[in-house]
């Protein structure tokens, strides 16, 4: 299941192109960091690499994740789960209900299904947290409720767009070490976006620089 | 790549352009026909420009116009400002501002004239309660108050209800702006408060709200309901006088009567081009003002005076209300007295049932109205995400044209045109034509909140595999209960609050509190016309507070969606 | 041969009216009428809610009141309708009607008619030619509109306010002069006011039978010719200086109840009565009306050619004739209206439901009402209104 980018390039619509095109593939388990000037699109070539761009955006080139090509795909289908600063609990939800949101229809009847979040929720030191209301939970725990959610939903691919920025630094060693063990443990490609040398640092993958 | 996108944004053009645009267009064009002659129901059928002849010859023509142009121009120039000031004071506390001023957005035109002209009229509550004792009066004074050859009641009247709507929008729009650190910067440079709101703000702010103004300058131009209230009546404006003359028993008057409407058309347009020539020539006037960059003038007067209106209009509002609310359980009240002398609840046990039935009747209307409104307004907003594209400037326009021509231009072309049709039904006629003006509000209420939701926890409910759909069910929709609400709760007023569209389109055989409240305003009895006022008035705030109460409860373990949230 | 169908027409001709009523009774029943009335009157509108119920227990027609601002309003939905080609089930099945509305559409043919003489009850009205209820503003009604209520022009003054009111039209400038914005009178648009002005018109009119034909160029400027100089020395000590007026006469009574102005003006003699009963009116109010009399007529109702329900409308008009109705509506605790029958054709039990009304000290007797001046023809209170408007209209 590796990730590979082949020509990848984002411009506004009529526009320049950002950065030139991008080649490169991610191997599963492998973290690799994009890194480079504020402003240049890192985030934008996230969005297009997930299938989030805005119609203000163009994207070509081509997006393959494990031997299928998703770059016409909507984002839905794409199977490629993403990670912002923010935590983005669905604040209408609680946070058990907030973990089965992208859990596989696969997955049939509600014990088991219940099961499947309750065992993520221990996972993620949440144990007993199932109908607790997502505003009630500390920074770390948001984030790694959410991290949780996005890896009940099977991702076959994960985007990360500097997603501890917003941490204490004390937490932010943790939860570094937290999500890289989980990418390997499930041998998913990342990609990490991140302005702070440490992430990549703890990453330990190929690091790629946008210029522009 | 976003092929139902495209689905729906097709179906929902469509469904505009058929449900709102079309009939407007038709209602004009059957006016249009009227206005050089052709009625074919009385026999007119040759094309001339009698009816214009006609016209120019109707007495009090001149003075119906000036009175239009200066009630409508004044009333929304004088709003503008007083909304600009008071923008000033209220912008760092906006939710609060709106908790105070959604009432009065909710309030009926019709009850607010109602008691209003009871308030300040010579005879009214405003001179009892200083009489005599500090007038020395026992008779009440022969000074024109309402229905003064000016207009000033009138303008009153409508800034009563611009004021709190210029000002909600403005606040919005405040909302897209860096206010505080731009207010911090230019008054390091020296500026004060004042200035820096009309020098650095304001300009910023303009563009945004350009077509609420346009949409208050086309209402105050063509309102019918508080003219009849408040204005004068010898000559009227020409709103009135179109609807008189309409209805006049002479059939032949319904040319001349067309034609004045395609006239007060025509003046809206010239309105509306007159003031965006004004924008660039005060744009230009600004630009050197700026440059010049004096700071000694102080604006601190200017915005004392329009904080202090505000809070005038807001309570000369609330007490209107409050009059209606005083008149439908007295029995006797007359002059001088300050309170009812004696009180009785004769008038609600007489009347309750008959109004009961017609507030079921007003009731059902709003709720198809709204219901069919906010249908489209979620189509339309979900058609733009899915495209992911931001509104493009002329669909922005289309939202709101049934806002900027003038209803009494259209709306007799329109009934016509429905009867011809067969329309099914006469209540889902009236509903139809209510809709029409509902969906603009509830658009301009719905787009902002829709747009401000976070696009990153769309995005994370797609990557976790949600479809359009169920990103749409499951994520967008409970998240924008609150605003939902409130939109449906503004759009609902606003349906209740509509006259004309129920006089005409209704054929008589439907009646809302509003068409009843104003028909028994001209009768002899304010206790009744108290009543239906105070109902009339009632029914919107009933839904504001469910608005308001059942996203509270509906979310009350979800800290985050109850009191500020996303909303 | 010819025997058998003599025998045949003799036998049809024998009872038509009966076997046609029954007809149309049975055809009504269910039907509910929309009778398009003006709403202004609180207390005319309950009696339209009582006839209501009454057409319903008796006959099973039920009585929808739409509730008008204008007759105008009525006969313009009827124009917009016969526009679109909707020449049946049109949505005005009764119309009040007066006057120059009923000339309007007479002549545009949008009329259903004639009816008048199916009605069982217009035995009870006096149809003759030249009796108030065969002409309507000297337009011949030819049965397209059958009685309802009688109309009399009076004014009603308050006694703890203002001494003696003028005894005639003329003297209301003197009066006026004495009482600077004291008076007033309704927008002439409206029916009152254009009212007002007749009856000044047929006082001091130079030759009041001009006013029964239709009026010219030439004798309007004559005819009226008095009344402008009337006006014009009664207009600065209007109210408000005679720049503006109130919208209509209940606008007029509310002025009267606040303390505005001393006098208002009605077409229900028992209007005043009634008012203070409701507590609208102080109880000082009293009726007067000029010496030489004041203008009455009858109120109508007329079925539009292409109403949905012409046959429950025609049960209403009758079931409004009944003697029983007709006390019920001169009855000053209800309407407090006029009869419009004529006594001499009611049974002694009839006319025992009339002595049986209660009566009080603001409720004139017939008597005091004065003689009955006749309308003049439509066309005067049209030129009336437009030539007023166009002299005092800024």
């Amino acid at each position: 299941m590796s990730l590979d980018l082949v020509d990848l390039c984002v411009a506004p619509r009529g526009g320049a192109p950002l950065f030139p095109p991008l080649s490169t593939g991610v191997e599963p388990g492998i973290v690799t960091t994009v890194m480079g000037p504020s402003g240049i699109g890192k985030s934008t070539l996230l969005d297009a690499i997930g299938g989030h761009l805005v119609h203000a955006f163009e994207c070509s080139g081509r997006v393959i994740l494990d031997g299928r090509d998703v770059t016409g795909l909507p984002a839905e289908s794409r199977q490629i789960g993403v990670l912002f600063q923010d935590a983005l609990l669905f604040p209408h939800l609680s946070v058990g209900d907030n973990l089965a949101f992208g859990l596989s229809r696969d997955i049939h009847g509600r014990e088991t299904r219940r099961r499947a979040v309750e065992d993520a929720l221990r996972q993620a030191g949440l144990e007993g947290f199932h109908d607790r209301d997502p505003a009630t939970l500390s920074g770390g725990q948001k984030a790694r409720a959410a991290l949780f959610r996005t890896l009940l939903a099977d991702p076959k691919a994960l985007l990360l767009d500097e997603p501890f920025s917003r941490l204490d630094p004390a937490l932010r060693d943790d939860m570094r070490r937290f999500v890289f063990e989980r990418v390997r443990e499930r041998k998913v490609p990342a990609l990490l976006v991140t302005h702070d040398p440490g992430d990549a640092e703890a990453a330990g993958g190929p690091v790629l620089t946008l210029t522009g | 790549m976003t092929r139902d996108g495209r689905l729906l944004r097709g179906g929902v053009l469509a469904a505009v352009l058929l449900g709102v645009l079309a009939p407007i267009l038709l209602g004009l064009w059957e006016t249009g026909r009227a206005a050089f002659g052709v009625v074919p129901a009385i026999g007119a059928t040759e094309a001339s420009l009698e009816p214009w002849r006609i016209l120019g010859d109707l007495p009090g023509l001149g003075t119906s116009l000036r009175l239009t142009l200066v009630t409508g121009f004044g009333a929304t120039i004088l709003s503008l400002l007083v909304a600009i000031g008071a923008a000033a004071a209220f912008h760092a506390r906006p939710r609060r501002a709106s908790r105070v001023l959604t009432p009065f957005l909710a309030a009926p035109h019709a009850a607010l004239a109602i008691g209003l002209a009871f308030l300040i009229s010579p005879s009214g509550w405003i001179a009892r309660l200083v009489s005599p004792w500090a007038t020395g009066w026992d008779l009440p004074p022969d000074i024109a108050t309402v229905h003064d050859p000016w207009g000033a009641a009138l303008i009153l009247g409508l800034m009563i209800k611009e004021v709190p709507f210029l000002l909600l929008v403005i606040l919005a729009a405040l909302g897209q702006i860096p206010v505080r650190r731009q207010l911090a910067a230019a008054r390091a440079l020296g500026y004060g408060r004042g200035l820096v709101w009309i020098k650095v703000i304001l300009p910023q702010v303009y563009p945004l709200i350009r077509l609420p103004i346009f949409a208050v300058l086309a209402f105050s131009l063509s309102v019918v309901d508080m003219a009849i209230l408040l204005g004068p009546s010898t000559p009227p404006t020409l709103a009135v006088a179109i609807t008189r003359w309409t209805f006049d028993p002479d059939t032949r008057m319904l040319m001349p009567a067309a034609a004045a409407a395609g006239l007060l058309a025509a003046l809206t347009a010239a309105g509306i081009g007159l003031w965006i020539l004004s924008e660039r020539a005060l744009s230009r006037l600004g630009r050197w003002w700026l440059r010049r960059g004096a700071r000694g003038l102080s604006a601190e007067p200017g915005l004392f005076i329009a904080t202090a209106s505000l809070y005038g209009l807001l309570v000369l509002g609330a007490l209107s209300l409050v009059a209606l609310a005083l008149w439908s359980v007295t029995w006797r009240w007359s002059f001088p007295h300050a309170r009812p002398e004696s009180w009785s609840l004769a008038t609600w046990s007489r009347h309750g049932a008959a109004s009961a039935e017609t507030g079921w009747t007003t009731l059902a209307i709003a709720v198809l109205a709204t219901g069919a409104a906010l249908a489209l307004a979620i189509a339309w907003l979900e058609g733009e995400d899915r495209a992911r594209r931001t509104r493009a400037r002329w669909a922005e326009l289309l939202v709101y044209v049934p806002l900027i021509v003038p209803q009494i231009a259209f709306l007799y072309g329109l009934n016509v045109a429905a009867l011809r049709v067969g329309a099914p039904g006469e209540l889902l006629a009236v509903a139809w034509a209510h809709m029409l003006f509902v969906f603009p509000y509830v658009m301009i209420a719905l787009s902002d909140p829709w747009r401000r939701l976070d696009r990153r926890l769309v995005s994370t409910a797609a990557a976790l595999g949600a479809g359009p759909t169920r990103r749409l069910l499951a994520v967008k929709l409970p998240m924008l209960l609150r605003p939902l609400m409130t939109a449906a709760a503004i759009g609902f007023a606003v349906s209740v609050a509509q006259y004309l569209p129920t006089l005409f389109i209704g054929a008589g055989r439907v009646a809302t509190l509003t068409t009843e409240a104003v028909t028994l305003s001209s009768g002899a009895d304010r206790r009744i016309a108290g009543l239906y006022g105070l109902l009339q008035a009632l029914l919107p705030y009933l839904v504001y507070a469910m608005a308001l109460a059942v996203p509270l409860w509906l979310y009350r373990d979800r800290r985050d969606l109850r009191g500020g949230g996303p909303a | 041969m010819r025997t058998p169908i003599a025998a045949l027409a003799a036998l049809c001709l024998a009872s038509p009216a009966l076997a046609d009523w029954q007809e149309t009774l049975d055809a009504a029943r269910g039907q509910t009428v929309y009778w398009n009335a003006w709403g202004g009157d609180p207390r005319t509108n309950a009696f339209i809610e009582w006839a209501g119920d009454r057409t319903e227990d008796l006959h099973g027609v039920a009585i929808e009141h739409v509730k008008l601002s204008d007759t105008g309003e009525a006969v313009n939905r009827v124009i917009a309708e016969k526009a679109a080609g909707r020449d049946e089930g049109g949505s005005v099945d009764l119309i009040w009607i007066n006057g120059p509305n009923f000339l309007a559409m007479k002549e545009q043919g949008l009329l259903h008619g004639p009816f008048v003489e199916e009605l069982p009850n217009a035995r009870h009205v006096d149809l003759q030619p030249g009796s108030a209820a065969s002409v309507d503003f000297t337009v011949p009604v030819d049965g397209y509109e059958s009685p309802w209520r009688l109309a009399k022009f009076i004014f009603a003054y308050d006694t703890a306010r203002a001494d003696a009111p003028p005894a005639t039209m003329a003297e209301f400038v003197g009066w006026a002069k004495a009482n600077p914005g004291r008076m007033t009178h309704p927008t002439p648009q409206n029916f009152m006011g254009a009212t007002f002005l007749k009856q000044a018109l047929v006082e001091l009119a130079p030759d009041p039978s001009v006013l029964q034909q239709p009026a010219t160029d030439d004798t309007f400027a004559e005819t009226t010719a008095p009344l402008w100089d009337w006006y014009d020395a009664l207009r600065p000590n209007l109210w408000q200086g005679g720049r503006t007026f109130p919208e209509n006469e209940s606008v007029q009574q509310r002025m009267l109840n606040d303390g505005q102005v001393d006098i208002a003006m009605y077409f229900d003699p028992a209007a005043p009565a009634a008012a203070i009963a409701q507590g609208l009116l102080p109880d000082s109010v009293r009726v007067f009306v000029p010496e030489a009399g004041s203008i009455g007529n009858i109120s109508f109702v007329a079925i539009p050619y292409n109403a949905a329900n012409r046959e429950g409308a025609m049960v209403v008009a009758n079931f409004l004739l009944d003697p029983a109705t007709q006390a019920e509506m001169q009855n000053i605790e209800v309407l407090g209206s006029f009869s419009v029958l004529d006594p001499s054709t009611l049974s002694p039990e009839e006319a025992a439901l009339f002595d049986a009304l209660p009566s009080s000290p603001a409720l004139p007797r017939l008597e005091d009402l004065g003689p009955t001046l006749l309308e003049p023809h439509p066309t005067w209170m049209t030129r009336l209104t437009a030539e007023w408007a166009r002299r005092y209209t800024e």
